[in-house]
């Protein structure tokens, strides 16, 4: 402490209850001290330090808030055994067993915590502590001796001397997060193509969500809005993996009401028939459904994030987070009149990962 | 009749007096009351009464032929549906030119919104007004179910998985549609009202239609599990409520935690 600079004039540091930190003057002489310490108020005692009857009903208090958690623990056993969400799978029934089991340890585990709280204030000791703050820096001495330990080490273990050892331990420890590397590759595989491939292809038809019947394009009437999926969705393999990339939406408008193809577009002008046009209901930025459709204005918002596509623009993107344009799907007839994909989706359909390429 | 006649000058007996002949009074009416015209057997006289309100009440903005002007769109192919749907909810005539067409306390009895239906039917082709059978509600549990999943593909983006209605762009927004008519649901999906697509038969039955809204009236009628629904708004109501509940209950226990012991 002796050469402590930031102590100043105040070797024995600065002590709770003493005459406090003298203000430097700017003639460099010390103020008088106008205001005495007043030091710590009066030890105020509590009515269960003072009256053994109020000490008596307060440890029946807390012995009363300890023995509450009984019931919540109770309530959560009850909860478990008396609602078994194994032979009854419906919502409703999850959400009670959730409800009661939560509750249940959450009022257990609270009582406890009331009680130790209750018992530390009204019966625990109650007097006050001065603890004095000290200085956080060394003393010098301390200082020179910790680097000494140090320069010892460095010294004694002569890696600076044997330069191999240094080295090879350098690269032992260099290749030791690949293990890593591997580990992180349990977690793949990659994507792929995954992403990139839907149901839709050459053929398959346009049926309704969620029944699967076809439809007819003569059943589209204009301003009329279709949920679609492809056909054979139900039997696939994942249908609801399968749904979340093959979900379009079908709209009829006024061909005249879509704006010309502009270049650097992909050529889609023969992508719709009479005016149906089929485009991916799964949003460009997170993958939420696009299916708020706006009669009149011709705009498909997304409920997420309100990203707004412009069907008469090509589904481009006219406001919100989203990047690029909803991906259309070219549809034509089939021999019955029924409307059937003419090829998959030119784009992945969904929000951007990182193997899908940014020319997309 | 000794007791009534004893208690007849008992305070209250001016107000159960007055009760009984309003009962009559009440009772009569309903008993005599024309029945409401339909549409379906519109008589030559109804078009003509229906031509007199359209002229007098909507030809300023939908035109005197009904082809539409500047102000309003052609009447003409929009069928009956459509007109018993935007009088009948009160939407029409409109009450200013707002982004969205307001519901207001409709202007006209059941019999002149069917002679102005049935003149606008005798323009063109359109959507008629829903048979009898389709204007009320089921109450089966196959067909509310059926509703329900159909709701949920088809309209539950934008009117709110049970149909309490939401935001859309621009100052729009898709009404609450809980104590709406069976009727008026049907014909809305008929017709396609301002920003609402069109959902026609082919693409969603009649049977299918009235499955709709009778999901719509059995969700609007059933009562809050918890008490308290929140608006139905689902996670942004409740976790408001949780969060705002929570932290009540955190900030009593520091207050608490705090607070020296007497």
């Amino acid at each position: 402490m002796k050469d402590s600079p930031t102590t100043g004039h105040n070797d024995a540091g600065p002590s709770h209850g003493g005459t406090g930190t003298d203000l430097a003057a700017p003639e460099g002489t010390a103020l008088e001290n106008r205001f005495a310490n007043p030091g710590l108020p009066a030890h105020r005692f509590r009515t269960t330090d003072t009256d053994p009857k109020a000490a008596r009903n307060a440890e029946r208090q807390v012995s009363t808030i300890f023995l509450l958690s009984f019931i919540g623990t109770v309530v959560f056993l009850v909860g478990y055994f008396a609602l078994p969400i194994e032979d009854d799978k419906s919502l409703g029934r999850l959400q009670l067993s959730t409800l009661v089991l939560g509750l249940g340890l959450g009022f257990a585990i609270f009582c406890i915590g009331i009680g130790l709280v209750h018992w530390a204030k009204t019966l625990m000791p109650d007097h006050e502590q001065v603890e004095l703050r000290h200085d956080i820096r060394g003393t010098d001495e301390d200082r020179r001796d910790a680097t000494n330990i140090i320069l010892d080490g460095v010294e004694e273990s002569g890696v600076m001397r044997r330069t191999v050892i240094r080295n090879s331990l350098i690269a032992a420890l260099g290749i030791l997060p690949i293990p890593a590397v591997v580990l992180f590759r349990d977690l793949g595989p990659l994507p792929g193509t995954v992403l990139r491939e839907s149901l839709w292809e050459e053929g398959v038809r346009l049926t309704r969500d969620p029944d699967g019947t076809p439809i007819r394009a003569a059943d589209v009437t204009f301003g009329s809005v279709f949920h679609v999926i492809p056909e054979g969705l139900a039997e696939s393999s994942h249908p609801i993996e399968e749904k979340a990339k093959a979900a379009v939406l079908l709209i009829r408008i006024q061909p005249e009401d879509v704006k010309p193809i502009e270049s650097g577009m992909i050529n889609q002008a023969d992508w719709s028939y009479g005016g149906i046009y089929a485009y991916s209901k799964i949003c460009t930025h997170v993958g939420c459904p696009v299916a708020l459709y706006e009669q009149q204005t011709h705009h498909l918002l997304c409920p997420c994030h309100q990203s707004t596509f412009d069907l008469t623009q090509h589904c481009k993107v006219i406001f919100g987070p989203a990047k690029r344009p909803l991906p259309q799907l070219p549809i034509t007839v089939d021999s019955e009149g029924y409307l059937v994909a003419s090829a998959g989706f030119p784009v992945p359909p969904g929000p951007s990962y990182w193997e899908r390429g940014v020319s997309e | 009749m000794k007791a009534l006649a004893a208690r007849r000058r008992h305070p209250l007996g001016g107000v159960v007096v007055m009760l009984l002949a309003l009962l009559v009074v009440g009772g009569a009416y309903s008993v005599l009351t024309p029945s409401t015209a339909s549409a379906a057997g519109a008589s030559t006289e109804d078009v003509q009464k229906g031509r007199e309100l359209f002229l007098a009440n909507c030809s300023n903005c939908h035109g005197l032929q009904a082809q539409g002007t500047g102000e309003g769109p052609t009447l003409i192919g929009v069928g009956a549906a459509s007109v018993d749907f935007q009088v009948g909810t009160g939407r029409m005539p409109l009450s200013a030119n707002l982004p969205q067409a307001m519901e207001k306390p409709v202007q006209f009895n059941d019999q002149q919104i069917a002679q102005m239906a049935a003149y606008v039917a005798s323009l063109a082709p359109g959507p008629a007004i829903p048979a009898e059978e389709f204007q009320s509600f089921s109450d089966d549990p196959e067909r509310i179910s059926k509703g329900n999943e159909l709701f949920r593909t088809n309209c539950a983006m934008c009117h709110n998985a049970v149909g309490v209605g939401g935001a859309l762009t621009r100052g729009k927004w898709a009404p609450n549609l809980q104590d709406v008519s069976a009727k008026h649901v049907y014909e809305a999906m008929l017709t396609g009202p301002q920003s609402m697509p069109v959902f026609n038969d082919a693409n969603i039955t009649p049977e299918e239609k009235q499955d709709i809204a009778s999901y719509l009236h059995f969700v609007g009628t059933e009562p809050s599990p918890g008490g308290l629904s929140l608006g139905s708004l689902g996670p942004v109501s409740e976790g408001l409520f949780a969060w705002a509940g929570g932290i009540l209950a955190l900030v009593g226990c520091a207050v608490w935690l705090g607070a020296r012991s007497s």
